[in-house]
């Protein structure tokens, strides 16, 4: 027996608070996209040409995409839960014939649905600015909702580790900001020298932006099957830690 | 698989929390179906916990917990849908409108959308009228009444209040006392909390003290009162005694007021010919009493000499 109604009014109730705030939702994401396009792709893209063969203004969009993605994944999902639980409100969730894994679904679900339309908004933002080619859309849309769903987990666990608002800022400002940055949004970790280039590859979010590349241009900084690996690894872990959260009942029932 | 007499079945129940100290310490407890049960503590006694291990908000230490036959935790499901929980605190999302919010908690609940029976339970708290407003224009009062029709929009055999009427004036009070019978007469078994006691006097069909984690006492009100209650009985008499005559030494007279007043303590359990006794001797001894007062402890006199004992 499941719970869908259940699973359903989560999703729905966290989707009705995007929507509430709709025009922050989407202006910020909207708005820093025109910002990189300007610095990024107008500035220093007259002066870069190409990268990998590819144009510099289109180059960056696979990595503006990821950077927003994985910044409103964590960011939705954390607070998404972290809310509640700072409220008081979670009295609700824990007192309704839920299953823990119900819960996640409901919420995690919510926070990547609205990632990927975030993602959407931010690639045709960037089809103003750029002529977008997308070779392999199918593979595109994969490393899209894969991202999503697995940053949103990470998101969730993030929210439910947290017990202040500072911790709830701490692990994506310590963490999941620089892995971006340095994951090769505005660059191939290809043109760093070969000691930064191995120091790169441990940084996972180079496999997720050199994967969702490679699905726009077929150019990538690693092959399709490592970074396919990497985000299974990813949703592996998430998934895991997870599990132990409901084991053990961890901050969610006292 | 459902006894039907017995909304909850508590045993053993015992709750240490994460820092080590335990707020439960052993609870045995049956609520009857149907009833109205007071529990009664001060302050940290430990009836939010109780009620929150009941609920699923609390992983109880050891012990178990069956509501309507099933266990809170192998059968959670089962157990949950039978019960609504309205918490000591005024949780709620400020944003969201009373219709929507009161469908949500029905929603998670797994029930199908059922506006008719949503637009009679508003109406029935009195909130029809604004059921499009956001909750946090609603005065605190409105807000109780919101958590209250959260609690039964799933349509619940069970309802928790904890502290329903904390912070909430006489006249309100009474209404929701009013509205408690309402639910009681539909067959809806309620749990209270409460540091009204004369909420729990003028509401509850049994009374369960409660007091570092252990429940003191549990018992039908009148059966409390009889048993621990305490009645008092004062003479004011015409001719001023000089002594209790030795004859009446085993009764508990005391004499007062420079020999007016003697008054009689007796225990409500014993037989009630003492006082016809007492006067019949009086007669004997031409005590003439020209005015009688009678006292009865009240539930918190029985409340204090419990928790302090
Ligand atoms: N999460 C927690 N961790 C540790 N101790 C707790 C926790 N929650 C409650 N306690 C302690 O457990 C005891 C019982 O608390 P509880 O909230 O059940 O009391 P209560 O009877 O509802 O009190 P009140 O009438 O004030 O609401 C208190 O001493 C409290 O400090
Ligand atoms: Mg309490």
């Amino acid at each position: 027996m499941i719970n869908y109604r259940g699973i359903r009014s989560i999703y729905a109730f966290e989707m009705g608070r995007t929507l509430r705030t709709i025009g922050q939702s989407i202006a910020s994401p909207v708005i820093s996209t025109v910002l990189y396009f300007i610095v990024f792709g107008s500035a220093m893209g007259s002066r870069i040409q190409t990268m990998d063969g590819v144009p510099y203004g289109a180059f960056i969009v696979p990595g503006l995409i990821m950077l927003t993605v994985l910044g409103q994944s964590v960011s939705n999902a954390s607070f998404g839960i972290y809310f509640p639980r700072f409220t008081g409100t979670i009295y609700e969730i824990l007192s309704a014939p839920l299953s823990f894994i119900e819960i996640v679904l409901g919420y995690v679900g919510a926070a990547a649905s609205k990632s990927i339309i975030i993602g959407a908004i931010v690639l045709t933002t960037a089809g103003f600015f750029v002529p977008l080619h997308i070779a392999h859309p199918l593979w595109m849309i994969f490393f899209l909702i894969m991202t999503s769903v697995t940053f949103s987990l990470m998101g969730f666990i993030i929210g439910i580790w947290a017990d202040g608002f500072e911790k709830l800022q701490l692990i994506p400002l310590l963490i999941i900001t620089p892995l971006t940055f340095l994951g090769g949004s505005f660059y191939s970790v290809k043109m760093l020298p070969p000691f930064w280039y191995q120091i790169s590859l441990i940084n996972p979010v180079v496999y997720l932006i050199s994967g969702f590349r490679w699905s726009f241009y077929e150019q990538g900084d690693v092959s399709l099957m490592t970074s396919v690996t990497m985000i299974a690894v990813f949703t592996a872990l998430s998934l895991v830690i997870i599990a132990h959260i409901f084991k053990t009942g961890y901050r969610l029932r006292k | 698989m459902t006894q039907p007499q017995t909304a909850i079945a508590i045993s053993s129940l015992t709750k240490t929390y994460a820092n080590g100290f335990q707020a439960l310490a052993g609870i045995d407890l049956d609520i009857k179906r149907g009833e109205i049960f007071a529990l009664l503590g001060p302050n940290g006694a430990g009836k939010t916990t109780l009620i929150s291990a009941i609920c699923g908000i609390v992983q109880p230490t050891t012990g178990s917990i069956k509501v309507c036959g099933y266990d809170s935790v192998a059968d959670y499901r089962q157990a949950r849908m039978a019960i609504g929980l309205v918490p000591q605190e005024l949780t709620t999302d400020a944003f969201e409108s009373v219709w929507n919010t009161v469908s949500f908690s029905r929603g998670l609940f797994g029930k199908p959308r059922n506006p008719v029976y949503i637009e009679q339970l508003l109406k029935n708290l009195s909130l029809w009228d604004k059921k499009d407003e956001q909750i946090r224009r609603l005065s605190g009062g409105m807000k109780r009444r919101v958590m209250i029709a959260k609690a039964l929009s799933h349509e619940p055999e069970i309802l928790f209040l904890d502290e329903p009427t904390a912070g909430v004036d006489v006249e309100l009070r009474k209404s929701m006392w009013a509205q408690v019978r309402a639910l009681q007469q539909t067959g809806v078994t309620v749990i209270l909390t409460t540091h009204y006691i004369e909420e729990a006097e003028e509401m509850a069909d049994r009374i369960g003290v409660i007091n570092k984690g252990r429940l003191i006492v549990t018992e039908s009100k009148d059966t409390l009162m009889h048993k621990m209650g305490k009645r008092q009985m004062a003479f004011t008499l015409r001719d001023a005694l000089q002594a209790i005559p030795p004859a009446l030494s085993h009764y508990a007279l005391v004499l007062t007021e420079g020999g007016r007043k003697l008054t009689y303590t007796y225990d409500a359990t014993q037989n009630g010919n003492d006082v016809s006794d007492l006067l019949e001797q009086f007669k004997t001894h031409h005590i003439r009493p020209t005015e009688i007062d009678s006292y009865r402890s009240s539930l918190e006199d029985i409340f204090i000499q419990l928790v302090e004992a």
